[in-house]
């Protein structure tokens, strides 16, 4: 995991048939850091990473792994450097978590390479960072959404690409089960010099955990850069269309999005001038 | 606080659901033999245990009872063994597109495929007027064409295992209605004939349809083989599947084809024996209780299910031999009732 890949996307259109979601952006994502992107609903937050992703092709433009085109790479050869955790994975009826974790070892194996304890070690490994060890024999059908997000997580982890794409991996968790998630896939950075990009719906938790935070509006890149630079009160007016105060986290010194409504603004003071 | 898992415990985990996979083979291996023994012995014609043994080694030994080889080599061992191959052929059709639609109730005797099979036999045995190999021809045709239809009409950028399951639930009522159609226009007598084609049976099976379906198998199974490792990634989900360097839209049709042709070969054998490729694979399941996929599993109980099915429907009313298909379909209603039920409850049917 020495080795630093690198992913990038350049004029890069985005659609779903006639339904043009992501237009003519450019995209560079820092190797070694975590990135977060943040946005509203559908402004293609999730569209550009199934599109990093390689699981949407492109109308126009490309995406580039390691300055090649990712769409004319060999399907495995990508799956070996690039880990994806889409949105909603779907388990198999009754299988166990070791089971459902030794799958993400799929691009490591093949017809002539089948289980080793390789494998074996490597599904350890990722139950272990998951904290889901002590489940490895359950059925992953008998599980609560947030030790299912876990499994999932370490389905990912078990594949040990250099890349990984998580799509709102802290979805459907309770709050302390998101900040662990997160502080893992700082470890994963951090420790192991990976290279993670996050779809997150959580501004303040974004801002807190992203080296790079990228703020997405009508599939377009509105701004991107460090969440202390970047999440300004005008571009959460911009991406959110909502008034707010940025304050400082008094935890981690980052940006702390304070939303302003129409009910409960009792201080005279809190509207920005 | 983290516990820390080793990867002996992993491989711990993987023996467990290894082990229970080969002691289900086993017993159902074991549960095929004795079916088979007593579809050797059971028959109007008794013949002791040695003369079938002695019958069935007479190709190596060259000791020959004209009478009793007849009754066994010629009449029984052909019948079991057609029953083993169909049994085990549908349920692999069966289990296939469970597999891959992700849902218990897209078997291919319920999406439209076995109808399909169904209408152009009728359509050979009433409006051509033709019987025997013909019709069987017209199954394997029918089947065929039905699936590609199925195929394209729920293609949209690729398919989805839900517009799958719609469309051929649909067309196996539009199928239906066609075989209803062409009854009403047609003789008694083909009518009867019709009506024994379809419900299926073991009845009247030759040789050569063993060598058939045999032969198909032997290329069959291999591509599905060759094709099961993909499966492994495409049980997450086709995002998941696609991201961990799977071969989606090649496997899923590869598969497809494959299963086609195990429904079609066996419908054209056999006639449309209902539930079998229904009800193996969910069983099978029930018995690796999450510790596989079960195909060969599945094979075997389709065998076992379709050998015990014709033992029952040969011997349950003396002086009477029923098709086959009246046994399974019997049995087989009431799996499809205790599934749905059992889903109810669970709050899921998909």
């Amino acid at each position: 995991m020495s080795v630093n890949h690198t992913l990038m996307a350049a004029g890069l259109d985005l659609a779903y048939g006639e339904r043009q979601i992501v237009s003519a952006l450019d995209i560079s994502l820092p190797p070694g850091k975590l990135t977060v992107i943040v946005g509203a609903n559908a402004c293609g937050k999730s569209t550009l990473l199934r599109g990093l992703a390689r699981l949407l092709p492109p109308q126009r433009g490309a995406v580039y792994l390691d300055g090649k085109p990712i769409h004319q790479m060999p399907t495995r050869d990508v799956a070996t450097i690039l880990g994806v955790l889409p949105q909603s994975p779907i388990a198999p009826d009754a299988i166990s978590v070791a089971d459902l974790v030794g799958r993400g070892r799929y691009p490591h194996q093949s017809w002539f390479r089948r289980w080793t304890s390789e494998d074996d070690a490597a599904v350890a490994e990722a139950l272990t960072a998951t904290d889901t060890a002590e489940l490895a024999d359950r059925p992953v059908d008998e599980l609560s959404g947030g030790q299912r997000q876990r499994v999932w997580i370490a389905m990912a982890l078990a594949q040990e690409t250099d890349l990984l794409l998580l799509d709102e991996p802290t979805t459907f968790l309770d709050i302390n089960h998101q900040v662990e998630v997160l502080d893992l896939l700082t470890d994963l950075v951090r420790q192991r010099g990976r290279t993670v990009v996050v779809v997150l719906h959580d501004l303040n938790l974004a801002c807190r955990y992203a080296d790079h935070i990228v703020a997405m509006k009508a599939g377009r890149i509105v701004a991107e850069g460090r969440p202390v630079d970047v999440m300004t009160e005008a571009v959460v007016a911009d991406v959110f269309g909502m008034t707010s105060r940025v304050v400082v986290d008094p935890v981690s010194d980052t940006p702390m999005i304070v939303p302003i409504g129409r009910h409960h603004v009792e201080r005279a003071t809190a509207i920005p001038a | 606080m983290t516990h820390v898992i080793d990867a002996a415990r992993i491989a711990a985990v993987r023996q467990a659901a290894a082990t229970r996979r080969q002691v289900v083979v086993a017993g159902l291996v074991a549960a095929l033999c004795v079916a088979f023994a007593l579809a050797m012995y059971l028959g109007d014609y008794p013949v002791a245990v040695p003369g079938i043994i002695q019958s069935l080694f007479s190709p190596f030994t060259g000791l020959v009872d004209r009478g009793v080889d007849f009754i066994v080599l010629q009449v029984r061992l052909p019948r079991a063994v057609l029953a083993v191959l169909s049994g085990a052929s549908f349920a692999l059709a069966g289990i296939i597109f469970q597999t891959l639609l992700r849902n218990p109730l897209a078997s291919p005797d319920i999406i439209g495929i076995a109808h399909g099979a169904s209408a152009a036999a009728v359509f050979v045995i009433i409006v051509l007027g033709w019987s025997g190999l013909a019709v069987s021809f017209g199954a394997f045709a029918g089947a065929v064409l039905t699936a590609l239809a199925i195929y394209l009409l729920a293609w949209r950028n690729g398919v989805t295992a839900f517009r799958v399951v719609l469309i051929g639930i649909g067309m196996a009522a539009m199928l239906a209605a066609v075989i209803s159609y062409l009854f009403t226009r047609a003789r008694l007598n083909e009518v009867q004939e019709a009506m024994a084609w379809l419900v299926g049976s073991l009845n009247a099976s030759r040789p050569g349809d063993s060598i058939v379906l045999g032969g198909a198998m032997l290329v069959l199974v291999p591509l599905m083989v060759a094709l099961l490792r993909g499966l492994d990634a495409m049980e997450l989900g086709d995002d998941t599947a696609k991201s961990l360097g799977a071969r989606v839209e090649f496997t899923r049709l590869g598969l497809m084809l494959v299963a086609v042709g195990f429904a079609a070969f066996a419908t054209a054998a056999v006639g449309p024996v209902g539930f079998v490729a229904f009800v193996s694979g969910p069983l099978a399941r029930t018995l690796l209780n999450g510790a596989g996929r079960g195909f060969l599993q599945a094979a075997l109980v389709g065998a076992l299910v379709m050998l015990v099915s014709d033992l029952i429907a040969q011997h349950l009313l003396p002086a009477v031999q029923l098709p086959v298909g009246v046994v399974t379909g019997a049995c087989g209603a009431v799996f499809l009732l205790w599934l749905l039920m059992a889903s109810g409850r669970s709050g899921r049917v998909n």
